[in-house]
């Protein structure tokens, strides 16, 4: 369906990204990632910039969106550039992308979880 | 551009979180979303901003200063920690849905959302509503309860809003923690629930 009030003219400028449009992983804006081990060879400027906000990690992960927040890189661009670095090993995500419809069992775990607080 | 960065501005979170988990905080222009997000966040809201352009801009315009062609959609999120291994993520969307792909990136992998709704202007949440059924997002409903709003019967609201039976409708201020927790609950047991029965085909 083309939606309600979409405006099919608008795109997004994926100037910083080499003209990719998607992420090599599926790299979601609420994924975790944490600082891993790899060769730090050849990296653009922004990939350095998002490997040296782990500096003071101590081993403690970030979402793609606070990456993409704290740097101000759009966050469709902080996707892809996560997804790079995954690839080369020097960062790492504790679990896979949920699918696009999550599991029951994470349903589950989120409700009792909010039960707890309430 | 390169600007300094203290450390104790990133918030990361324990090496022991293993899984995040994501809902979408959708609704109309200035229904309360930001401050909904604010309410039950335990971090300060943190705020995106993704650039858009219109496609019959020129390549040269991309690299050049943002002209007239260029906006800016800001996204703007919080998280709660559920136990030491799960990090709930709330997104706000943003309340004009005139780019579908960010939608998409923002709904995508999302257990569902709960749309915010101003009994002042029902009608604005149509959009939404129709985007989210027609991706298939589970949703629920909380009508955000502003001073001078007028106070509907909820069943007058269900109608309004064209809800089906099965969708969760409640109330809420999006200002108190407790009344969004209870939001979030009412929507997660919704989620939670078994599919309902497919409507027979007319
Ligand atoms: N009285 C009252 N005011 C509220 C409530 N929720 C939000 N507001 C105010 O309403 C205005 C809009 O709220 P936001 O949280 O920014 O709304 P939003 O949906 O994020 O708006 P957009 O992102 O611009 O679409 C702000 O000035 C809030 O302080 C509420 O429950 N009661
Ligand atoms: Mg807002």
């Amino acid at each position: 369906m083309t939606g309600p009030r979409q405006d099919p003219d608008l795109i997004r400028p994926y100037v910083r990204t080499g003209g990719r449009t998607r992420p090599s992983q599926d790299v979601r804006l609420e994924s975790l990632v944490f600082a891993a081990t790899g060769t730090v060879q050849g990296l653009g400027p922004d990939a350095r910039r998002v490997l040296a906000l782990f500096t003071p990690s101590q081993g403690g992960g970030l979402a793609v969106a606070d990456i993409a927040a704290t740097l101000a890189l759009p966050p469709s661009a902080t996707r892809i550039l996560v997804a790079d670095l995954m690839d080369q090993g020097l960062l790492t995500a504790p679990t896979a992308a949920e699918p696009e419809r999550p599991a029951a069992s994470l349903m589950e775990r989120v409700l009792d979880g909010l039960r707890a607080l309430a | 551009m390169d600007f300094a960065l203290s450390p104790n501005r990133v918030d990361f979170v324990p090496r022991t979180v293993t899984q995040p988990a994501k809902i979408v905080i959708a609704g109309a222009f200035a229904v309360g979303k930001t401050t909904f997000v604010a309410s039950v966040s335990e971090v300060a809201p943190l705020r995106m901003e993704e650039p858009i352009i219109r496609a019959s801009t020129t390549v040269d315009d991309l690299t050049g200063t943002p002209g007239k062609n260029t906006t800016t959609v800001g996204l703007d999120y919080g998280r709660i920690h559920l136990g030491n291994q799960l990090v709930l993520y709330l997104f706000g969307t943003p309340g004009q849905i005139r780019f579908r792909p960010l939608w998409e990136d923002l709904t995508e992998g999302a257990l569902g959302a709960l749309v915010l709704a101003d009994t002042r202007d029902l009608d604005a949440s149509h959009d939404i509503l129709g985007l989210l059924e027609s991706q298939n997002t589970p949703y629920a409903v909380a009508i955000n309860l502003f001073d001078h709003a007028p106070r509907y019967p909820l069943p007058e609201i269900r109608q309004a809003l064209a809800l089906e039976d099965h969708t969760p409708l409640t109330e809420c201020d999006a200002r108190e923690y407790g009344s969004c927790l209870q939001a979030l609950i009412t929507l997660t047991e919704y989620l939670t629930r078994p599919a309902p029965p497919l409507e027979p085909q007319p």
